[in-house]
């Protein structure tokens, strides 16, 4: 049997999975704050926007999401296995196009900032 | 002296004979048994003096052996290390899972032993003439793989990976932490080998770190560690072969 | 005698619910599904904010509904059980060898929880929650 190359798609889902750990709480505490109406100064347009115009700004919201989409994608297809979901191909397909897609339309989106 | 205390121990025990039954089924025993006894005493004593047709099997009766895993209230465990007073209650007694069933509390190895044979788990040499002496290693060389050396083959991990239970074909913790326990080894030269049986789709790549293995470890071995860390090096040799230059071999 | 050994199949969409510790880990595993979802809110966040300030004055006031309240509870149920899991794993998958000893695992998760820490309080305070 010749060598997998899951490293491919394992090698992503590890780096989305620290980059998950580290900044997700984090950002969905700013979005559950605006979400009850407590909008922190960082997510006003004029803050949010000057933020995502920089090269910097850009690179870390693309990597962030990314890489986070990645890791749920990956992570998404073995939990379907675990709950005995056995098309494992088209499952993994359409998982990692949606990620891809999502990054894809991310850096289109962080572009045009 | 204080006598020791006695205690009547209820059991429920899986039985399976391959001769006549189509199915597994439970049966009850009672049996006096001391406090301070594991759950293979009551085993034997039941074999002793209720029911000689009673199969499971056991050796050292010291957690060295490795013959001894069995189900006990739905954990994978040896049963020599199973203390009676740790449980309340009928104490349900299976043969571990994810293995066929040869006859009561015995199961068929087989497909773990071909799976150890496969990692090739021994030291591959490297070639140096015998008068130059032995392979001398510090004991920082030692420390590095020393604790996956413990393990005692008692397959308690195989039982409680479920990944191992929904795919068979999966190589599984211990035989691939038996792997890399070679591939640390400073005196081997196998690891190229080796990794052509754990980077593959039934190798480590099975693996979705459930962490079981290492929790039912009677040897505290942690095999979930080291499939984490054969991830990872399975991962830095694709990028090699792969994506850098002249290094496809 | 010949053998004939019985084969106990696994139930393959319910085998988890037979030991608290594959329930700890199946919650691990479906908190990608809150996580992915969350990363989809994220991929809209950043075509409203580049759709001018008006779109994204709607996105803003779009996640004051309850069912977005609730979802943003989920979500950080989700993520922070994925950070605390994660930061466990790290011992396990990067020992860290120092002369003969290791590094005791627990310094090496604790480092990780002081970074995300001091990171996630430095992005609540350049945010302006504080």
């Amino acid at each position: 049997m010749a060598k997998s190359n899951k490293p491919v798609v394992w090698f992503p889902f590890a780096a989305g999975g620290t980059v998950i750990a580290f900044c997700m709480p984090v950002i969905v505490v700013l979005g559950f704050l605006a979400a009850v109406g407590r909008v922190p100064p960082g997510l006003s347009y004029e803050q949010l926007h000057a933020f995502a115009s920089g090269g910097l700004g850009k690179l870390v919201l693309f990597g962030v999401i990314a890489l986070s989409l990645w890791s749920s994608a990956h992570r998404l297809r073995c939990t379907c296995y675990d709950f005995g979901l056995r098309a494992d191909t088209l499952i993994a397909t359409l998982l990692y196009v949606a990620a891809i897609v999502g990054s894809i339309a991310t850096a289109v989106f962080l572009l045009r900032i | 002296m204080t006598p020791l205390k006695e205690r009547l121990v209820q059991l429920d025990v899986l039985r399976y004979n391959p001769d006549t039954d189509t199915e597994a089924h439970f049966q009850r025993y009672e049996v006096i048994c001391h406090e301070e006894w594991v759950v293979l005493d009551a085993l034997n004593k039941i074999k002793e003096s209720i029911d000689p047709t009673l199969n499971y099997r056991w050796s050292c009766h010291m957690a060295v052996c490795g013959s001894c895993g069995m189900m006990i209230n739905g954990e994978p465990k040896l049963s020599c290390h199973s203390f009676l007073r740790d449980y309340e209650g009928v104490i349900r007694v299976e043969p571990l899972t994810h293995f066929p069933v040869e006859r009561d509390l015995v199961t068929a190895p087989d497909d773990f032993m071909e799976k150890l044979k496969r990692v090739k788990p021994y030291v591959i040499g490297k070639k140096k003439p015998i008068e130059e002496g032995e392979h001398k290693q510090t004991p920082a060389q030692l420390m590095k793989f020393r604790q996956y050396s413990m393990c005692i083959n008692c397959m308690l991990c195989y039982a409680a990976c479920p990944e191992y239970g929904l795919t068979p074909h999966f190589v599984g913790p211990a035989a691939l932490t038996l792997a890399h326990r070679y591939n640390l080894d400073s005196r081997d030269e196998g690891r190229k080998e080796r990794m052509e049986v754990v980077a593959t789709a039934e190798g480590v790549w099975e693996c979705t770190f459930v962490g079981a293995c290492s929790e039912v470890c009677p040897a505290h071995v942690d095999p979930a560690s080291a499939l984490q860390q054969l991830k990872i090096v399975g991962s830095i040799d694709w990028i090699v072969e792969h994506l850098l230059p002249g290094g496809k071999p | 005698m010949s053998r004939r050994p019985l084969i106990r199949e696994v139930p393959p969409a319910t085998w988890f619910l037979r030991h608290p510790r594959y329930m700890r880990y199946m919650a691990r595993e479906v908190t990608s599904l809150f996580i992915g979802a969350y990363c989809v809110l994220l991929v809209v966040a950043m075509q409203r904010l580049s759709a001018g300030p008006a779109a994204w004055q709607g996105f803003l006031e779009a996640l004051r509904s309850p069912g977005s309240i609730a979802f943003h509870i989920l979500a950080m149920a989700a993520a922070f059980y994925h950070a605390g899991t994660w930061f466990n794993a790290t011992q396990k998958a990067m020992p860290l060898q120092i002369g003969e000893e290791f590094v005791k695992g627990s310094y090496i998760s604790g480092a990780h929880y002081l970074v995300w820490a001091v990171l996630s309080v430095a992005v609540l305070f350049l945010a302006g929650v504080f």
